[in-house]
């Protein structure tokens, strides 16, 4: 990185570039250092854990993963197929339900539109903590405890309010000219949006795919709440069972399963850092 | 409808079938270019969750929290029962300022840290997008359990901290069972994850049109001058937005609390968060008339948080022209 300054450089800038670039580098280091350390841990024999620092494991023990893969009630694919199921059905359910909503606000002219816009804003803010309590009792009574339902239906209701924001703020940077001349050639809404203002929406609803991926695969509080039953348990709620079930013995089996957690959320943040950056560079949120 | 396949003339009688008298008013705004019908219909799933998912249980656990529920058996009615409760529960008021002292200390310092950062590569650093990349990866991890498992490790007694510290020859604490430190390192965690806002300030950096720079440099301004002139006024919307952004994030936070003391707020009630608190008394012991009227103090606590931030943004927010 360093070495890419050009030559024509006066020395003092050259110099300036220099440290910024080591000052960035030694920070970002030491960002990272707990993650690299989780990785390189989650190979050591857990006494090790306790005294290495550093991160070449001395004896390198990728048993830890085989022992953690087994060491709760169920193994630990099955946990993933579980979230993977949650994830999956919250992906659906977002970019459909939040599309529609979104081709509407930033469309359509209706009565009621701004109060509407107003309050699908809110709902942005509004801490889950105000409706959990209801919702448990209201899945409770219908037996969607211990269930996929109570984690996916919500999005099938386009209940993820920020996803509408942002298909809003990008359908309205759309030119209107496309869909108005669909219209001239007598397209009703279903086949605009379809046809027109969803295929040009595609980075939009890549960001959104991929946040719904991140935040449903981390999330916590809601899975812990519905889920009770190991069976249902999801990566996080076992992650979570591990840890308070197991002695000071099996933390690199825990860090191994850890690192398997973390590991899609890796692959996604590599594979959509554009779509990321973008989307919260527009929108503002984590 | 689908009598004949002229929808100018069948869909719109359809639609205003049912009351005659609207009908006519709905023509006339049709001729102003509306489309309720359309409208409704793409919004029909939104409604239902609005409806069923959200204000119905917003409105339900309004009439939870005054009374007394332990979900057998029916609600019993007990008045202001659970506020006045609140106002004496010592727990309360402990989880309460554990928050507070988390929200007003650590999204400063993230906010910060976002804004240094953010600075620094909007000075042309090559590789920028490298450097963003990795210093938002946290973000994207930290409210996940396996990063609350790792926090523990990294600020347990025999941890990295103290590895590293103990290669310095100083004698560190264990971090997380600690009463005095323990919410230290919860903030510590939050601060880490100042990559979100760091990326919003940057791309409200971009949007300083350099010519500003250029003027008040003609005008013999210093980089000094020009930061406190030109930077700062100009990314106040975006310092705003990040703060109200984040001061909301942080009074919800409940991952990395309940996971860095294995779900009891400890040592000694040092990181017994609201929402902790909340989930204890709902989840834990199954007194939702409580849980609920602590989940509307807390939507207040936000609402006013929120509302504050709004009207003292009139003073110190610049919005250009």
């Amino acid at each position: 990185m360093v070495t890419e300054t050009s030559p024509a450089r006066r020395g003092s800038d050259h110099r300036r570039r220099f440290f910024t670039h080591l000052g960035l580098i030694a920070f970002g280091l030491v960002m990272l250092y707990p993650l690299l350390w989780m990785v390189s841990s989650s190979f050591k024999p857990t006494p090790d854990i306790f005294r290495e620092a550093g991160l070449l494991p001395g004896t390198f023990a990728p048993e830890n993963y085989t022992e953690g893969w087994t060491a709760l009630e169920y193994p630990f694919h099955h946990y993933i197929w579980n979230s993977v199921w949650i994830v999956a059905g919250s992906i659906v359910g977002n970019l459909l339900a939040c599309s529609m909503a979104a081709y509407a606000f930033a469309r359509l002219e209706f009565r009621g539109k701004k109060l509407f816009f107003a309050i699908m804003l809110m709902t942005i803010m509004l801490p889950i903590h105000v409706v959990i309590v209801p919702q448990y009792i209201m899945f409770a009574n219908i037996g969607w405890i211990n269930t996929f339902y109570p984690l996916i239906v919500p999005k099938l209701l386009a209940t993820d309010a920020f996803f509408i924001f942002l298909m809003v703020q990008f359908i309205r940077g759309l030119p209107k000219d496309l869909d108005e001349a669909a219209r001239i050639d007598g397209c009703g809404h279903a086949r605009i949006f379809l046809r027109i203002i969803l295929p040009l929406s595609l980075p939009a609803l890549a960001t959104t795919a991929i946040f719904t991926f991140i935040w449903t695969w981390n999330d916590f509080f809601s899975q812990l709440i519905f889920l009770t039953d190991p069976e249902m348990y999801t990566v996080p709620v076992a992650l979570r069972t591990f840890v308070d079930s197991q002695s000071q013995t099996s933390w690199g089996p825990l860090f191994a399963m850890s690192v398997v957690a973390l590991g899609p959320i890796f692959g996604f943040f590599l594979a959509g850092q554009r779509y990321l950056v973008k989307g919260i560079a527009t929108t503002g949120i984590k | 409808m689908g009598l004949t396949r002229d929808r100018a003339s069948t869909a719109r009688p359809a639609a205003t079938a049912p009351p005659p008298a609207r009908g006519g008013r709905r023509r006339l705004r049709r001729r102003r270019g509306r489309d309720d019908l359309a409208a409704y219909a793409f919004l029909a799933p939104w409604f239902a969750g609005l409806l069923i998912i959200t204000i119905g249980p917003m409105l339900a656990s309004l009439y939870f929290s005054f009374t007394d529920y332990s979900l057998i058996g029916d609600p019993r009615w007990a008045g202001l029962d659970n506020y006045r409760e609140m106002l004496t529960d010592e727990r309360l008021r402990t989880s309460l300022r554990v928050t507070f002292v988390y929200v007003f200390v650590s999204v400063p310092l993230q906010l910060a840290m976002a804004l240094a950062l953010a600075l620094i590569l909007d000075r042309g650093v090559r590789g920028l997008a490298f450097y963003r990349s990795v210093f938002y990866l946290p973000s994207l991890l930290g409210g996940s359990v396996a990063i609350a498992i790792l926090w523990r490790r990294v600020f347990g007694a025999d941890g990295l901290v103290n590895q590293v510290l103990g290669f310095f020859g100083v004698q560190g604490e264990g971090w997380v069972s600690h009463p005095d430190y323990a919410l230290g390192t919860l903030i510590v965690l939050n601060v880490w994850t100042f990559g979100a806002p760091m990326v919003i300030f940057l791309a409200g950096l971009r949007q300083i049109p350099a010519m500003y720079y250029e003027a008040a440099a003609v005008d013999g301004a210093g980089p000094v001058r020009r930061f406190f002139a030109v930077t700062v006024p100009l990314l106040t919307p975006i310092i705003f937005f990040n703060l109200v952004l984040q001061m909301i994030n942080a009074f919800q936070t409940f991952t990395q609390a309940f996971v860095v003391s294995g779900g009891s707020g400890g040592p000694s009630d040092a990181t017994m968060f609201f929402t902790l608190y909340l989930y204890d008394r709902g989840f834990g012991s199954f007194d939702m008339g409580y849980a609920s009227a602590m989940a509307w103090l807390l939507l207040l606590i936000i609402a006013g948080f929120t509302a504050v931030n709004f009207f003292a943004s009139r003073y110190w927010v610049f919005y250009g022209d």
